[in-house]
């Protein structure tokens, strides 16, 4: 085996190792230096791997050399490829912004342990996007939430109330993941399988010789849609993720926004399509009808009472809640376009919101607060960080030449195609509605009067501003030239839908 | 024999919804987590039913095994073993949090938390900004 086949296996072994050994790296700058180079080397790889799935199709790599279906396989197709350079990519990205946000809400002699939970956590998303075995892809959920659960509580040097949301995540994020687990028990009984690709062939076999299928694999069904609902925040199971993004050190907010949630849908993606199957009639109404409800209104309810929220931070966090929404819904109607739709808006959003979680530790760190009062007069004392959210805002609006413009033009033609007008009527809501939060914190940023508290206040250092821009700048190339990843997530969507590829 | 042929199941169905029902109506948060706890065991309970093979023994294989022997199915046993190990992490994590809780808040009842945090942001707070804000309007 020559090195690039074993490069699924390394961007998973890269950080794993790298977050072990973060414990050793003692203090000051050398833990962040430390996790920098593991997450920047991480990427190179998934770099390699995704130009390696684009060009030659997909990899596959046994475990142990454990021939599939009795040892885990790891399996990387476009979906994944994509899904793995994106989480790369903004971890290192993400990492490089998080030093000076870290140094200030973390206490020094911790700093080490802190970016051991963070490489690890990153572990964790990137083996949940790589691994092709169902229970495999539980134990890796678990690695990256536990972590992500002390990540969040870690936000209490600055605002206590980070404790009571991390404790309200964990409580619902192990709910979550055990009714996948139960819901990958009920398979394994149906089938004696746990490995995704022969679970969807015993599945379609089982399917002919008994011309249905029987109560426990409607009950998988049913345990598993629930379970990835609440680790991806879908509404109305939601309810833990407004807190954690607020009063989480900004770092792990810009992280997990951009990583976590997008990881969470690409679970929803690989069990609705690669293990479930979009020709079995699982997303048939009343199935269907009941996650098209619980999309719209993840859109109308986020994107309302974003408009309400006095944090920045925590309007952001709301709008993610719509965000899913959309993604959800393109989900939901298995139109080739739509599909292609959320793929893409899983990367756009990835890279806007990220780019704002960052514009709001930019902020944070600079004021101390990301309260909407203390925004005032923004643009003129931070230029740069302010136009990076009137372009990041502009992205979520879906205005054309924004990432976020792609994605919905996308969305809409496939749910208008298949004839789900109200469907895109919510849709057009939704956006009209972003208008609304985005012009808020525009005004109070360029038209209200300066906070005198922060006269002093200046731009933020370049090594905070460049990461910012990278990830805004990102979102707008691609909204200008779309035709790569257009073809790419449309790729992606007809393999998932089995049409080809 | 239905009932008495799923008797395991029934059990693994009551003992998560015992479990359930604390996580969803226990205020304390300490029970909250035993309440977890509760209902990740049950879980335990379904892996290890769904390896039982009539008439299988304990699936170990020595020297004197003959070729024929029945084993239960030992892949669910291995399952369940690591998700035993993800419940307890899961514990861990959640005891160190509320012992933080209990230092920072006083309290670990999650209704009286949730008070403390409302009155802290309906309290007028000495906010500098709002009055700055007032004094440039005047």
């Amino acid at each position: 085996m020559s090195f690039a086949d074993h490069l699924p296996l390394l961007v998973l072994l890269v950080p794993l190792l790298g977050g072990v050994l973060s414990v050793f790296t003692g203090g000051g700058r050398v833990p962040w230096l430390w996790a920098c180079s593991v997450t920047l080397l991480t990427f190179l790889g998934a770099l390699e791997l995704f130009s390696i799935v684009t060009t030659a199709g997909t990899r596959t790599y046994a475990l142990g050399d454990w021939p599939a279906p009795w040892g885990i396989e790891l399996v990387v197709d476009t979906l994944s490829a994509i899904v793995i350079t994106l989480v790369s990519g903004i971890a290192t990205v993400v990492t490089f912004f998080a030093r000076r946000n870290v140094e200030k809400d973390i206490p020094a002699d911790r700093l080490n342990f802190f970016y051991s939970l963070w490489l690890l956590a990153i572990t964790g998303l990137l083996g949940i996007t790589a691994t092709g075995d169902a229970f495999n892809l539980y134990v890796l959920l678990e690695i990256s939430s536990l972590t992500i659960y002390a990540l969040v509580a870690m936000g209490k040097e600055t605002d206590r109330r980070a404790l009571p949301a991390a404790i309200n995540y964990l409580v619902m994020g192990s709910i979550g993941a055990s009714f996948l687990l139960i819901g990958v028990g009920y398979l394994y009984m149906a089938t004696g399988t746990l490995n995704m690709a022969d679970l969807h062939e015993t599945l379609t076999l089982m399917r002919e010789a008994e011309g249905g299928f029987n109560r426990t694999v409607l009950t998988s069904f049913a345990f598993i849609t629930v379970g990835l609902g609440l680790k991806m925040a879908l509404f109305p199971l939601h309810t833990w993720m407004p807190n954690a993004y607020t009063y989480a050190p900004a770092a792990v907010s810009a992280l997990l926004a951009a990583t976590a949630t997008k990881v969470g849908i690409y679970m929803a993606f690989r069990f609705t399509f690669t293990v479930f199957g979009s020709d079995f009639g699982f997303l048939q109404p009343p199935n269907s009808t009941v996650l098209m409800a619980c999309a719209c209104g993840a859109v109308l309810f986020g994107s309302y009472v974003a408009i309400r929220q006095r944090s920045l931070a925590r309007l952001l966090a709301y709008s993610s809640v719509a965000q899913i929404g959309y993604i959800v819904l393109g989900l939901s109607v298995l139109q080739t376009d739509a599909v292609t739709g959320s793929i893409l808006h899983i990367v756009n959003h990835a890279l806007m919101k990220g780019g704002l979680f960052l514009v709001v530790g930019v902020v944070a760190w600079r004021l101390g607060s990301s309260d909407l009062s203390a925004l005032g007069g923004l643009g003129r004392r931070m230029p740069l960080t302010s136009a990076a959210f009137v372009v990041g805002g502009l992205g979520l609006i879906g205005v054309p030449g924004t990432a976020g413009f792609v994605s919905k033009w996308y969305l809409l033609s496939g749910l208008l195609s298949s004839g789900h007008w109200p469907l895109a009527v919510t849709v057009l809501i939704g956006s009209v509605l972003a208008g609304i939060y985005v012009w808020r914190v525009v005004e109070i940023i360029y038209f209200r009067p300066p906070d005198p508290r922060h006269a002093e206040v200046s731009e933020g250092p370049v090594t905070m501003l460049l990461p910012v821009w990278i990830l805004i700048g990102l979102s707008l190339w691609f909204g200008v030239h779309s035709a790569g990843p257009v073809a790419l997530a449309g790729e992606a969507a007809r393999t998932l839908l089995g049409q080809g590829g | 024999m239905e009932l008495l042929g799923t008797y395991n199941y029934w059990v693994y169905v009551v003992i998560m919804m015992i479990g359930f029902y604390a996580v969803i109506a226990r205020h304390n948060l300490v029970k909250k987590v035993i309440g977890l706890g509760i209902f990740q065991t049950g879980i335990f309970l379904l892996y290890i039913s769904m390896g039982v093979v009539r008439g299988g023994s304990a699936p170990v294989r020595g020297p004197g095994t003959p070729p024929d022997t029945l084993f239960a199915n030992p892949l669910p046993h291995v399952l369940i073993l690591t998700a035993i190990v993800v419940s307890l992490s899961t514990m861990a994590v959640a005891l160190a949090i509320i012992v933080n809780i209990q230092r920072r808040y006083g309290t670990i009842e999650a209704d009286e938390i949730h008070r403390m945090d409302r009155e802290e942001a309906e309290a007028p707070a000495p906010s500098p900004v709002s009055a700055g804000a007032e004094e440039v309007a005047g």
